[in-house]
């Protein structure tokens, strides 16, 4: 039956599209090929995770391989929810990303455009299937590869040495982490994600085991952003190209949070290793300085999208903050705000792409008057930053209010204070967009534009929609994020 | 405890993975970053090719007269490690050219105090 090998149609589909794309190299059918393949992506981890909620954990062999000698793909409720996320964000890039890319990409260069999207989503959708520690290197590198290029695409020169330290920084993030697998290996002789956590409590008091867990943590920090790690982030997000930009702030950050959590919470589950060697602590203070820090450099950019990237370092804090808890609630905290995240950042960048393609520029000065001119797109950044400060009704509310629940139950009162006050910081940067926006006339010079076309506002308008639509009904995402925290600590009471 | 010689390799690849590193970070020159990255790389391939020997061990070949082999899977990972580093040192390079058309030099002091101007 097809429907037993869906696990690998999911990598396998777009991994084979996009040679295609290289091969067709006409923009349009590229275009289409590209929309057509992000769709049933999303029908398939729809799918999964339908069968997830019923039937539990999938497990797929490769070429019938029993684990933990052959690579398996396996998929509960939180691999099921990660590929959820990447794929709907594909879904809603692909169809905007055309009029955006055909005016921030050299026109003769868009099929490679949409094969590396397309490659760029097999790695991030392989890293989140994978139950295999090298297999998940492979695709770390193959999504990494992808984004450098992505990153490098745009006409603005400063894209390509955002790009070329984001290798470095990448590179060396990555090779961090098949140190930290070798060392594993060298211990357990087990490569395989669940194979590893029961094995790891026999070996655990090992030097190289604890070496291990420090290469691997600071190599997935690097690639998830987590500062002191985030010096690539701020450049790669502000000079790729618009859609680039939607496609990684939205996906690429959670998938690296998701390996950090499977590394801390499966591999390591057995041993609880948050309290083990006392990381949380460090990671804690780690995402309290990112949350402040993010912020307030946010506060002072004037090139809109390094604000918003500055913004999602704040954003990646909250998360790692919830994780790094250690409880059922705060771990179901920094999940859901993954999804949640994603839809507002997703949708907020999609506005600074309408922006760019009608005045060219991502600087605040130049988007005076812009809130008379484009009221729906300006409209919609008004309700994306509403979200980001966490407004009541909004998805930003959802997971703060989740995070401030799991730091109240451990009694962590002053971190609960840290979290409102670092959320009351957005509204000074979100502001300081407003006022320059609706209060400010626009610039003589510039000649009146209008609302940008419908393909670029269905997607972003879709985006902003579903940021209130699971702001204001947020049971089912907060129930789905809480199994799959149950599932991660339950596996290691 | 760990005798000094017969775990002489594990230092080389400490030693060799700090150059790296140290490239890295405290060259301004592309390429050279690049050469660093490479070192640095490279020592993780040959941490993993140590930990796959077996000491007096041969190939993995299914013959008579062969008891003792090395582990084969360690290798094979690092076919695949190699083929990574290729690819992103062929690409890192090729930005480095595109870096050299854009701004005429491949310093980072340089581009820096370039990209500060605008």
């Amino acid at each position: 039956m097809i429907t037993d090998h869906l696990i690998i149609l999911q990598i396998i589909i777009p991994l084979i599209a996009a040679p295609f794309c290289v091969f067709i190299r006409n923009a349009n059918v590229t275009w289409a090929l590209a929309t057509v393949i992000s769709w049933i992506c999303l029908a398939i981890s729809i799918t999964l995770m339908q069968q997830v909620m019923v039937t539990g954990e999938i497990i797929y062999e490769l070429g019938g391989w029993a684990a933990p000698w052959g690579i398996e793909y396996r998929v509960d409720m939180l691999n099921a929810w990660v590929l959820v996320i990447v794929t709907s964000v594909g879904a809603v890039v692909t169809p905007y990303a055309k009029l955006s890319a055909e005016k921030e990409i050299d026109n003769d260069r868009l099929y490679i455009f949409y094969a590396m999207l397309l490659l760029c989503e097999t790695g991030l959708l392989g890293i989140t299937v994978t139950g295999d520690a090298f297999n998940l290197f492979v695709f770390l590198e193959i999504s990494a590869l992808s984004t450098y290029v992505l990153i490098s695409m745009g006409k603005d020169r400063r894209g390509l040495t955002a790009a070329y330290r984001y290798l470095i920084m990448g590179t060396l993030g990555a090779t961090f982490y098949i140190t930290g697998v070798g060392l594993l290996y060298m211990q357990t002789g087990s490569l395989n994600i669940a194979d590893l956590g029961k094995l790891i409590p026999d070996v655990a008091d090992s030097r190289t085991v604890q070496a291990a867990l420090a290469f691997m943590t600071v190599g997935l920090c690097v690639k998830l952003a987590l500062f002191p790690l985030h010096m690539w982030l701020p450049n790669a997000y502000a000079f790729a190209p618009s859609v680039v930009t939607v496609f990684l702030a939205a996906t690429a950050t959670k998938v690296a949070v998701y390996a950090l959590v499977r590394v801390i919470f499966t591999i390591f589950g057995g041993v609880d290793i948050l309290e083990a060697v006392q990381i949380s602590d460090v990671l804690i203070a780690m995402a309290i300085v990112a949350m402040f820090g993010g912020s307030a450099v946010a506060i002072y950019q004037t090139n809109i999208k390094r604000m918003l990237a500055y913004s999602s370092l704040a954003q990646i804090g909250y998360m790692i903050l919830g994780l790094s808890m250690n409880s059922v609630l705060g771990v179901s905290a920094g999940l859901v705000h993954l999804f949640n995240h994603a839809m507002m950042k997703g949708g907020l960048f999609m506005v600074m792409g309408c922006v760019v393609y009608r005045i060219g520029s991502a600087k605040l000065g130049d988007m005076a008057g812009l809130g008379k001119q484009m009221p729906l797109t300006m409209g919609a950044f008004v309700l994306g930053g509403l979200s980001l400060i966490g407004v009541p009704l909004t998805v930003g509310f959802v997971s703060k209010w989740a995070l401030l629940q799991a730091a109240l139950e451990k009694g962590w009162w002053p971190i609960a204070v840290l979290i409102v006050i670092s959320s009351l910081m957005a509204v000074v940067y979100i502001w300081r967009v407003v006022e320059v926006v609706y209060f400010q006339a626009a610039p003589a010079g510039r000649v009146a534009v209008k609302e940008a076309p419908l393909m670029m506002m269905i997607p972003m308008l879709t985006l902003i929609g579903a940021a209130y639509y699971f702001g204001i009904d947020g049971t089912t995402t907060m129930d789905i994020a809480g199994r799959a925290a149950e599932s991660l600590i339950g596996g290691l009471k | 405890m760990m005798e000094f010689p017969g775990q002489l390799i594990y230092w080389i690849v400490v030693v060799m993975m700090m150059m790296g590193f140290y490239i890295v970070i405290a060259q301004g020159n592309f390429v050279k970053k690049i050469v660093g990255l490479n070192v640095f790389q490279v020592s993780v391939f040959l941490l993993y090719i140590t930990m796959g020997k077996v000491n007096g061990g041969t190939a993995p070949i299914l013959a008579d007269g062969i008891e003792v082999f090395s582990n084969p899977l360690p290798h094979v990972l690092i076919l695949t490690a190699i083929v990574v580093g290729v690819a992103t040192t062929s690409l890192g390079l090729a930005l480095v050219v595109r870096i050299n058309e854009e701004y005429g030099t491949i310093e980072d002091d340089d581009i820096l105090e370039q990209e500060s101007d605008v």
